[in-house]
């Protein structure tokens, strides 16, 4: 037991450690005006600075902290993925969304926007070798990509000539298939083609502008007075010229804006931040600055270590007791609770924890029942596992022999203090080596709880991955990551095992569990 | 006139499984003191009937009743009824069993200090005290701290023995206490149960040993098909058998 208790000291130390590196700074008194946006979508919106991942950047961040200046208050972002971006603002996780959210008539129905901050259009991109596509018309018959729910995918979807229209959720992904040759061209927004593909010398672009959008900030309807600051301030930048500066900075000005807003399609100010970008996201980093950067990125994904550890601490307790109180229910209930504990169990096993967590999360709200990331992450795994950990329960009930039971009872024992004193204390013994492996299975499915916003392990590799264009190395080093929290529980698994097979006599099958999730497993296999 | 006392008294208890009656109109009193061996071919119903005494098994006509309390079949005193009353008839009769029953996640002593703290809330050192007490009795002091798994079969239900006598019984059931010993551990289980016989311990025992009932038994009951064939002190049935089928399954032994 000291081996394990020593385990114990250093991970509790290392925990300490984590925690108190990282206090949050202390705030000044400006009211908060609460953005949300998708980092992992990347440059140049909102995304981690490249130089320093502890800071978001972006055209977009900037344009943001411009208008909390102009009315007096102090901007704070709020990570959600790109999809749920609108459901979020709906369960007031933030007040505001800006993430190049174009202005269109089926949006306007649930928020409302505010004037459009950029206007741009499409572009079509093609391998550099290729000579045959040079504008859209020339896609006939091609597979031609671009990101779900954009105005490129409703302008491929209206050409009159056949064409296979696939979609991605992440620019990277979108270009660097096309670079595989996966894809034959892209069809999307002027300023990712310029960060994605314009620098990339096995990548150009074709044809003349396509389309015409305009992205708005979406609030919600009804927070009209919040609506008409946020116009007014934008008026006012857009008139002293701020909003130009920002934009041309990011190599982000073009004629149409210019003309929109009646100003000069000329540009005067040097894409510095534009520059900048490019310096970082095509550097070929030799070996050593490329351990240096990894080392910078430690502290970040400790963070999200110690996140993805919380929740799945939390979650096992409640997956602990709710698996036992549906196993007693099961097994020794009246048969209306029974049933119930059966269906429970079987309904929850048998859908999938995306769908499970997507309704706790999105759905309740619909109801009434608003839950915070964290509760609703907790109470979704928690209940999933408390389904496995009941049948975990109930075989290990099961497996304590008749005969312990009559011992007891025979010695005066009744039922319920048989069952708490020799029954239940033995079936865990038996349960626990399972426990251990299902916590261990739990850490890595916690890796599913970034899809609700929460900024855990998983989500600090997609923000960093789809920062630097590394998947490669930050794939494996968040797979360490992962590896490391949940050694110490493997170690424990085997130990449980072994004592187990020599105090109870009795041989528990052994599963091997990896500690790594999938889903960072598969992503190793892109670039 | 020598005062009776009756400690247990059976009346026409009757015990069906779906295969068929196992226990079939039985009656038998048992007085204080006495040491009663249950003998018979396997299935006779002498297990089942040792059950029926202590609640473990409820009877389906006919009563059972143990000092003070009366068992009934549930259909006549209601489910609940019936528990509380076994409870009540078990916190005052130990019982032994054949595979030993030990809890394995206990010590020795653990084992025997389970029931007194839990069922008569007795404190720890108390407990204690006496578990070691009963150890020394049965010649265990010196396993107290081992789990069952490290002792012998013998060790064991030497232990199982004590840790029925925690709970200070006033009758003890045995069932089958040597069938799954190796021949060289059974004395010191038997010797146990001599010893307890001598300090005026009530006991009914299930077993094949022959000579310890014969040389030990007050009285010996023969069962066959869930019935007493015949039932007297020992020198009448090992010597002097009245009855066809008694004489026969004898035969097997002597």
């Amino acid at each position: 037991m000291n081996k394990i208790s020593g385990y114990a000291c250093l991970y509790a130390l290392l925990i300490f450690y984590i925690l108190f590196t990282f206090r949050a700074s202390a705030d000044e008194s400006l009211p908060i005006l609460r953005w949300g946006a998708d980092i992992e979508s990347g440059a140049p919106y909102s995304f981690k600075d490249p130089g320093d991942p502890d800071k978001v950047i972006g055209f977009e961040s900037e344009i943001i902290e411009a208008i909390a200046a102009k009315i007096g208050m102090q901007a704070r972002f709020t990570q959600n993925n790109w999809e749920g971006l609108i459901e979020g603002l709906k369960r007031h996780d933030y007040d505001i969304v800006i993430n190049g959210l174009e202005i269109t008539s089926d949006r306007q129905t649930v928020v409302t926007f505010s004037k459009p901050y950029y206007l741009t259009y499409q572009r079509l991109t093609v391998r550099a070798g290729n000579t045959t596509i040079t504008k859209l018309e020339h896609t006939q018959g091609k597979r031609v990509g671009t990101l779900a729910g954009t105005l490129a995918q409703r302008i491929l979807n209206e050409q009159s000539f056949p064409l296979e229209t696939v979609t991605y959720n992440e620019e990277v992904h979108l270009f660097n298939d096309l670079m595989l040759g996966r894809i034959d061209a892209v069809l999307m927004d002027e300023p990712v083609t310029l960060y994605y593909a314009k620098p990339n010398p096995e990548l150009k672009m074709v044809g003349a502008p396509i389309g015409r959008m305009e992205y708005g900030i979406a609030l919600r309807p009804e927070d009209r007075e919040l609506a008409g600051k946020v116009n007014r301030a934008l008026d006012a930048l857009i008139a002293d010229g701020t909003l130009r500066a920002i934009l041309e900075r990011w190599n982000l000005w073009n004629p149409m804006i210019a003309q929109a807003w009646g100003q000069e399609a000329r540009v005067d100010i040097e894409p510095s931040s534009y520059n900048r970008y490019l310096k970082f996201a095509y550097a070929k980093p030799g070996f050593k600055e490329r351990l240096v950067r990894y080392i910078s990125f430690l502290p970040l994904l400790a963070r999200g270590a110690l996140m993805t550890l919380q929740i799945s601490i939390v979650a096992m307790i409640v997956a602990m007791i709710v698996g036992l109180l549906a196993a007693l229910a099961r097994l020794y209930g009246p048969w209306p609770l029974s049933f119930l504990a059966l269906a429970f169990v079987e309904i929850l096993r048998g859908t999938p924890l995306l769908i499970q967590l997507f309704l706790i999360f999105y759905g309740l709200p619909h109801i009434g029942i608003r839950l915070d990331p964290f509760m609703a992450a907790v109470i979704g795994l928690g209940l999933n596992y408390g389904a496995c950990e009941a049948e975990n329960y109930r075989a290990g009930i099961l497996s304590i022999p008749k005969s312990q039971t009559d011992a007891s009872l025979a010695l005066g024992l009744s039922w319920g203090q048989s069952l708490r004193h020799i029954v239940l204390p033995q079936a865990v013994r038996v349960v626990i080596p399972p426990v251990t492996n299902d916590f261990i299975a739990l850490l890595k499915d916690s890796s599913l709880v970034s899809i609700i916003t929460m900024v855990e392990l998983t989500s600090t590799y997609g923000q960093l991955a789809s920062t630097y264009f590394d998947y490669l190395g930050i794939g494996l080093l968040t797979a360490a990551v992962y590896f490391l929290i949940g050694l110490p529980f493997v170690r424990l698994s085997r130990y449980f095992e072994k004592q187990l097979n020599t105090h109870l006599k009795t041989r528990v099958p052994g599963r091997v569990v990896s500690p790594v999730p999938a889903r960072i497993f598969n992503s190793l296999g892109k670039r | 006139m020598r005062s009776v006392e009756l400690v247990v008294s059976v009346e026409n208890v009757k015990k069906r499984f779906h295969a068929g009656a196992v226990v079939n109109d039985i009656s038998l009193n048992v007085e204080k003191g006495d040491l009663i061996a249950l003998i018979g071919p396997s299935g006779c119903g002498k297990s089942t009937l040792l059950r029926c005494i202590n609640g473990l098994e409820s009877v389906d006509e006919g009563r059972v009743q143990v000092l003070d309390n009366v068992l009934e079949s549930p259909k006549k005193i209601g489910e609940r009824g019936f528990n509380r009353r076994a409870q009540a008839v078990r916190q005052q009769v130990g019982m032994v069993f054949q595979s030993f029953n030990l809890f394995p996640h206990l010590t020795v002593l653990g084992n025997l200090m389970k029931a007194p703290m839990v069922v008569r809330k007795m404190n720890r050192d108390e407990a204690e005290w006496r578990a070691r007490e009963l150890l020394a009795k049965v010649g265990l002091d010196d396993r107290a701290d081992h789990y069952p798994h490290e002792l012998s079969g013998g060790q064991q239900q030497r232990a199982a023995i004590a840790r029925a006598l925690a709970m200070s019984p006033q009758l003890m059931l045995y069932d089958e206490p040597t069938s799954a010993l190796d021949p060289t551990l059974v004395n010191e289980v038997l010797r146990v149960m001599k010893q307890l016989d001598h300090e005026g311990m009530t006991q009914i025992v299930v077993t094949h040993e022959m000579r310890f009932a014969r040389d030990v038994a007050d009285r010996i009951v023969f069962l066959e098909a869930g019935k007493i064939v015949e039932m007297g002190p020992p020198e009448q049935i090992f010597s002097a058998p009245q009855n066809e089928r008694t004489r026969a399954f004898l035969g097997n032994f002597l």
